[in-house]
């Protein structure tokens, strides 16, 4: 079985799993609204870390964050980094893309490479193995979780560490503006009154390994799947095709009482939510609880199936179901259990559900102590 | 199992090995290929040239199958590898929000700055509801990508894949080696 040995989430709700759980279930949100930021003409709300935070000479912002996500999910491990049987992912959409600006000066452009960035981080950690990066949109977070399930199943690893991290910049804000993608206010997914997305900073790691057996308290990457509308590059297909595949395999045969609730891609845009209703409904898990964690965090990219994986962890721990915040009125043609407040819960397994740009959808099945 | 290959860079082309002719080099070649070879998929122009040469390279590809029925199907992936992701079109629409005095993004410019998006192409050409995926590695290393393609196969309903290495730096320089694997 795949096992979780250890997490760390780095966002403007804190630098930690448990600072950023707490967070979330007490209602906070970093998002904000920006007018004039990186000189873009029109405002935006976005949940944005402190630049100067994070400013460092020999490290961009996204290898910072990086850097410091794994070394605090490696504290209190005994996990050799330097191991060729450690392998590192990295899942990220745009990378370090702000170097592609005439004015910034401050790194080798050689660094916009995506597999240059990840040498920066294993260089860092001293791991002799070449670095993996999963690019695949939105939906990157859950591939890089599912290659490091495969890396594992096939033995050529001991343990596997994926970061998930995206840092916003004037190229993706203005992209998704130009889209009319954006929310002029914080995003209300599956809402009536529902606007758009909203952009978010973050990085997120988790560590895996293989073991026989597990006990009741260790959480189990289970199974999950990737698969593709066949539809259009920037929209989701109108039956839900993708995601209700993806969600199909991840659910196999388990009976769907199981699950203690779906934590959607809910990014707050009139297709996608539309589209997840869809899927979720044709895989008959129109029963099961569903929310959506963009509220908070806003869409962090490539960090958010990581992230989002963690955090609907530490629910199941707490016994809770995280509120959908923004959420108020329905606002999907098909059955959805929503919430905009907590709810409490028993059961131990959840499904991530993602889908993004390229028409490219995945779901994970997690489960507490693994499938009995 | 390898059953067929393509390999296209900047001014060669092999299928199965064997040379294809051609006159035209880098993008005019990709163009002269979409003439020669399928012709009947306009969107085609519309692609950056990540998607075009994954997309010419996977119909080569596809064609040494013959039949093409254009059935949906589920049990086939699209997954590749590549050093610069999606850099031509980054490149590209980093023009467009350069200059304040000269502001111009456009969807259809920023679509194409995710390097998965040729997998989509891919898929919605032929009607693939498999995985698509997309990795990026900084050089290409035959090793790795072999090794995570066998894995891909633990997919359950996985049972052929078009994988391999589809890169391009900019718009006249470009290197595809796709192959058609079984389970």
């Amino acid at each position: 079985m795949i096992v979780c040995v250890s997490h760390n989430i780095i966002s403007p709700l804190g630098t930690t799993s448990a600072e950023n759980y707490a967070a979330v279930k007490s209602g906070k949100s970093a998002l904000r609204k920006y007018d004039g930021l990186w000189g873009l003409p029109e405002p935006f709300v976005a949940s944005l870390l402190d630049r100067k935070a994070y400013a460092d000479e020999k490290y961009t912002i996204d290898e910072r964050i990086v850097i410091d996500s794994i070394s605090i999910a490696l504290k209190n491990t005994d996990i050799d980094a330097t191991s060729k049987k450690v392998l590192f992912i990295i899942s990220t959409t745009k990378g370090n893309v702000f170097l592609l600006d005439k004015n910034e000066n401050g790194f080798p452009k050689e660094r916009v490479r995506l597999g240059m960035m990840a040498r920066q981080i294993t260089k860092h950690f001293h791991n002799p193995n070449e670095p993996v990066v999963v690019s695949n949109a939105c939906i990157s977070g859950v591939c890089a979780q599912i290659e490091a399930m495969r890396y594992l199943e096939s033995g050529e690893y001991d343990y596997v560490i994926v970061c998930g991290v995206d840092v916003q910049s004037a190229f993706i804000v203005s992209g998704f503006q130009s889209f009319k993608a954006l929310s002029p206010d914080e995003c209300k997914p599956f809402d009536a009154n529902r606007q758009g997305l909203n952009l978010g900073d973050a990085a997120a790691t988790i560590i895996y390994t293989k073991k026989d057996k597990v006990n009741e308290n260790e959480w189990v990457a289970c199974r999950g799947a990737i698969r593709n509308d066949a539809n259009h590059i920037s929209g989701p297909s109108r039956v839900g095709e993708g995601s209700f595949r993806a969600l199909r395999i991840a659910l196999g045969d388990l009976e769907p009482e199981k699950i203690a609730f779906i934590n959607a891609h809910g990014t707050a845009t009139s297709y996608n939510d539309e589209m997840e209703s869809i899927a979720i409904e044709r895989a008959g898990l129109s029963g099961v609880p569903v929310n959506s964690l963009k509220g908070y965090y806003g869409h962090t990219m490539g960090a958010a199936g990581v992230l989002e994986t963690i955090l609907s962890m530490q629910a199941v721990d707490d016994h809770n179901i995280l509120g959908t915040r923004g959420f108020d009125t329905i606002g999907v043609t098909h059955p959805l259990d929503i919430s905009n407040q907590n709810r409490a819960t028993e059961k131990r397994a959840f499904i991530k559900l993602l889908s993004g740009f390229g028409g490219c959808n995945a779901a994970l099945l997690m489960a507490k102590g693994g499938l009995q | 199992m390898i059953k067929h290959q393509v390999y296209i860079s900047s001014n060669e082309v092999l299928v199965d090995g064997n040379p294809l002719t051609h006159n035209e080099k880098g993008s005019a070649l990709l163009t002269e290929l979409y003439r020669n070879h399928i012709g009947d998929y306009p969107k085609f122009f519309k692609m950056d040239t990540l998607s075009k040469l994954g997309f010419i390279a996977s119909e080569l590809l596809l064609n040494t199958e013959g039949n093409r029925d254009f059935e949906p199907r589920e049990d086939r992936a699209v997954i590749f590898f590549n050093r610069n992701a999606s850099l031509q079109a980054d490149t590209h629409y980093q023009s467009t929000i350069q200059n304040p005095e000269n502001f111009f993004p456009s969807p259809a410019a920023f679509v194409y700055t995710l390097p998965n998006i040729v997998t989509g192409e891919i898929a919605i050409r032929n009607k693939y509801f498999g995985e698509t995926s997309f990795m990026v590695i900084d050089d290409y290393d035959e090793k790795i990508i072999m090794k995570n393609l066998e894995n891909a196969f633990q997919d359950p309903i996985t049972k052929t894949i078009i994988g391999g290495w589809v890169d391009c730096s900019d718009e006249e320089h470009f290197e595809a080696r796709i192959f058609l694997m079984e389970k």
